[in-house]
């Protein structure tokens, strides 16, 4: 499949890594020819310098034999310009935007059926309601949904004197009292697949799936409180906070704002009646405690300094604050932040560029083609939704007489009913079911039949 | 430094290697030439057991390779090669000099031509065939081949891209499709059927089938070596002309060849390293068969003779079908100043290019310019495109050491006391990969009078020349082994 990506940021950058890895064939295009000489030298793909929003250079990227274009520069107007153009010289394209101004992405059906444009994509919207979903449950790390919410993949960190601590995986059952599967483990910032006599220790971060029923009983009887979050600060007032603050204070949780330009706090607080909007310095301690970052239920730092915002979740951790989520932008230096209580890390750039990807893979394979895909252990490990077709092999045979690949584990089976079972052996998939499977993130699946040696 | 990956790298040109030395061995064996196959089986069972070692020591290579490990990459590569592919050129005893088999071999892996022997019939054809070999597959690259036939594994990350780099001349080089494998694909599928167009065009001419094969090499790869004392002389005029035209088409910048095969033909027409590749063949053979008529017998004769030597010339190929060092003053310069130039960028011929040479005249025209308008911005184009202007200042960085490569090694070599024009044309000869210069280098003669020392020079300028002098020259710089 040939794909155009218009625009060699950080996104850009993120999406030629991942879709050149998958063999696709890739053409960036950018103004500057010094950011493409350094992709061109890091990954395997072909480089058109000039402006993605003329004809000439699309048709120097050859537009018109591509079956997809991704238009991710810095500017809306650009993008959609640049998607509209690819549409009317090449009308079987598909063509992904990435668009921040609600006030284009209010029109997003309609621009679909006008201009052809396959998906539009907020980086900020969708960063704001990952973390609206976090907040709203707390007690995880991250919290990915599948089967339409009938699954779910959460992170837990294993806190020293937690019951979990030391236990081997067998004994996991007796002492939770539901069923679970952990399906993925990362310690010391590597990702190990477990069995069943695995022990986990102190600090490692685990990958659990579970039916959400389930998950509210494990949290229960792991002793983890989730009440519900009353007061959230938030530091820095940019666009994800606006969102946040917007999904928030609409679901009645009192919202804090500290932003440290006062025009910016002007602002928001007339697009936002219902939040505190403080002028302050949020790095300043003392503006924090005056604040009552002691009192609140979850810190947020949306600074745009990444630095900044990682001292300031340091700080509310010292503070006893019990859910803190940091924003960083440069995902790929994350390795050493793992280690730091600093809570849940967002990164809006990574969830956009996962979600282009997760669009790319459903493209190129419709049938028996993943439904969602979410990266989990720091990207090391993916966990695939799959739906069971005719074309699916080893129908209604025990998975314990299949031959799976290595490092391929199936973490889930949904039937029709409702009903969602964390499988043994003797389980089995049907036509009709929803399977999710965890995988190592280098072996690349691409359907169900693949999983199978 | 990733000694590991390269290792790794290394290793498999080597069973490449290896494999394409089987042919040769079946050769040996068919025409019953018991020292060539003892030479042939021994080479292989050696090249098999270093790449058996390389691959097991650097089994699991850790990523992270880039441009510094590319350009010491090729460089290594190309002297490895030439190191075990002389073995059976000494084992059989056909050279049993080390210097000269290494000699021999490096000038047909850089597609030279210049050979230490004077005997050349005599051979065995396993050895010819291996000689000729060598020619086609350093024409167009053996680490292109690799990456051509590597698994898709290998050629995610772009690091490939600076070793096509490395291999294939031209100021800017760059993929013709967005895969790196897709691109050295398409160029060995397009150099592949242009040999056997070629062979097939000299089997219709009538001459045996070793012989258009191992010719066909020979102009493939823009080499020279020939199987006949007196090159392509002996041969029908047809061939000559054959040759003529195979050899012109193949130092023409293969991307032109892609762009026939999308269609974009009004691209290709309005090339202007084509135009002047072709412009100045066309001038040359006019001035030199101004210069020699009279000396042959007919005008179809004297154009032939010409053009082929032209064509020999500039695309530094090296074949010979007459004496040019008999020639007047005014074609030997004709000759040697195409020698400097070389073909074009991104052929299998070498020398200093017409591409770099089109940089080099048209920043010379705006620096002219400027001392008439200083104030006036200028932008030199090429194709109607703007050139980077880092573009224009690592080509006129290449030309001045291009310059002092030449000085320098026509010092070196004066030590074997021969004439300066002798030095001066078997230095060109070798630095630009044509093979035969004048005087005691001419066409009638070889290189067999330097001396080791002279020798080692002229090869190291023969590996220099095909690789563009900096993958070579980063060997002896000491910031490229420094660990950091």
């Amino acid at each position: 499949m040939k794909i155009i990506i218009a625009g060699d940021g950080k996104v850009g950058s993120t999406l030629a890594k991942q879709l050149s890895a998958e063999g696709y064939d890739l053409t960036l295009i950018d103004a500057k020819s010094k950011v493409l000489e350094a992709s061109e030298e890091r990954y395997d793909v072909m480089a058109v310098q000039g402006n993605c929003a003329t004809m000439e250079v699309l048709d120097n990227a050859k537009v018109r034999e591509t079956d997809l274009l991704i238009a991710v520069t810095n500017a809306d107007e650009v993008n959609l310009l640049c998607c509209l153009l690819a549409h009317g010289m090449n009308p079987k394209i598909h063509t992904i935007a990435r668009v921040r101004n609600p006030e284009y992405t209010k029109q997003v059906y309609e621009m679909r059926g006008l201009f052809g444009i396959s998906m539009m994509i907020n980086p900020e919207g969708s960063a704001a309601l990952e973390i609206e979903r976090l907040i709203k449950y707390p007690g995880f790390l991250k919290r990915d949904t599948f089967a339409k919410g009938r699954v779910e993949i959460v992170e837990l960190r294993i806190e020293s004197g937690s019951k979990l601590c030391n236990l081997a995986l067998n004994d996991l059952e007796g002492v939770i009292k539901c069923n679970i599967l952990v399906c993925a483990v990362l310690r010391d910032g590597k990702a190990i697949a477990p069995n069943g006599f695995f022990t986990l220790k102190e600090n490692d971060r685990i990958f659990v799936t579970a039916s959400p029923q389930n998950l509210t009983i494990l949290l229960k009887n792991l002793g983890i409180i989730t009440h519900r979050a009353k007061l959230v600060i938030i530091c820095g007032g940019g666009r994800v906070s606006y969102y946040l603050a917007k999904a928030l204070t609409n679901s009645g949780i009192s919202v804090k704002i500290i932003e440290s330009s006062k025009d910016r706090c002007v602002e928001i607080a007339a697009l936002l009646p219902k939040a505190d909007v403080i002028y302050g310095d949020a790095s300043s301690e003392f503006v924090l405690e005056s604040e009552g970052i002691a009192k609140c239920d979850a810190l947020v730092t949306l600074t745009g300094v990444d630095e900044m915002n990682t001292m300031i979740s340091l700080y509310g951790h010292s503070c006893g604050v019990p859910q803190i989520i940091t924003k960083i932008a440069r995902i790929e230096n994350s390795t050493l932040l793992n280690s730091l209580p600093i809570g849940s890390i967002i990164s809006p750039k990574a969830l956009c560029s996962n979600a282009i990807v997760r669009y790319v893979r459903a493209l190129r394979n419709h049938t028996g083609a993943a439904r969602a895909i979410h990266y989990i252990a720091d990207g090391q490990a993916e966990a695939i939704e799959f739906y069971v077709d005719e074309n699916t092999m080893h129908c209604g045979e025990p998975l314990k007489q299949l031959h799976i690949k290595k490092n391929v584990l199936v973490a889930s089976i949904t039937s029709g009913f409702r009903q969602t079972i964390i499988p043994n052996g003797d389980s089995f998939f049907e036509k009709g079911n929803t399977v999710l499977i965890v995988t190592s993130a280098k072996q690349v699946i691409y359907s169900l039949n693949d999983i199978f040696e | 430094m990733n000694y590991k990956m390269m290792g790794k790298f290394i290793s498999r040109i080597l069973l490449v290697e290896a494999v394409f030395m089987v042919p040769a061995l079946l050769i040996s064996v068919f025409n019953k030439e018991t020292k060539s196959v003892v030479g042939f089986v021994l080479g292989i069972v050696i090249i098999l057991a270093l790449a058996g070692i390389l691959m097991l020591l650097c089994g699991n290579s850790p990523r992270g390779f880039y441009a510094r490990e590319g350009l010491v990459c090729v460089g290594m590569s190309w002297i490895v090669m030439s190191l075990l592919g002389c073995l059976p050129f000494i084992i059989s005893g056909e050279i049993p000099n080390f210097m000269d088999a290494l000699f021999e071999t490096v000038s047909g892996f850089t597609t030279t031509g210049a050979t230490v022997m004077s005997a050349i019939e005599e051979m065995p054809y396993g050895i010819l065939y291996w000689r000729s070999f060598t020619h086609w597959l350093g024409g167009m690259g053996v680490l292109v081949f690799v990456l051509a036939i590597s698994s898709a594994g290998d050629s995610k990350s772009g690091y490939t891209m600076h070793l096509l780099r490395a291999e294939s001349p031209g100021p800017k080089v760059g993929k013709l499709v967005p895969k790196m494998k897709t691109t050295a694909e398409i160029l060995y599928v397009i150099y592949l059927v242009l040999t056997v167009l070629n062979i097939m065009f000299l089997l219709a001419g009538g001459m045996p089938v070793f012989d258009a094969v191992c010719t066909a090499f020979g102009t493939a790869g823009t080499g020279g070596f020939g199987i006949k004392n007196d090159s392509i002389a002996g041969y029908s005029p047809y061939i000559q002309n054959v040759c003529t035209v195979f050899m012109l088409l193949f130092g023409v910048n293969f991307s032109c060849y892609y762009m026939l095969l999308i269609r974009q033909f009004k691209s290709v027409w309005k090339d202007e390293e084509l135009r002047f590749y072709l412009g100045a063949v066309l001038v040359s053979i006019f001035v030199i068969a101004c210069n020699i008529r009279g000396l042959y017998g007919t005008i179809e004769e004297t154009v032939r003779h010409a053009a082929f030597q032209v064509a020999s010339i500039v695309t530094t190929t090296g074949f010979a079908t007459t004496d040019f060092d008999l020639w007047p003053a005014l074609s030997k310069m004709v000759l040697l100043a195409l020698m400097l130039v070389g073909a074009s960028a991104g052929s299998t011929g070498g020398g200093f290019k017409f591409a770099r040479l089109l940089l080099i005249l048209k920043s010379i025209r705006r620096n002219v310019r400027q001392v008439l308008q200083p104030q006036k911005v200028q932008v030199v184009r090429v194709n109607g495109q703007p050139v980077d202007e880092k573009i224009l200042e690592n080509t006129n960085a290449y030309l001045a050491i291009y310059m002092i490569i030449i000085v320098v090694s026509c010092i070196l070599i004066a030590i074997d006391g021969f004439s300066i024009t002798t030095n001066i044309s078997a230095v060109i000869a070798c630095f630009n990969n044509v093979g035969p210069g004048f005087e005691a280098v001419g066409a009638t003669c070889n290189f067999a009078g330097f001396g080791a020392f002279s020798k080692l020079v002229l090869i190291i300028d023969m590996l220099a020349g095909r690789l563009e002098i900096f993958p070579i020259i980063i060997l002896f710089s000491g910031a490229a082994w420094r660990h950091k």
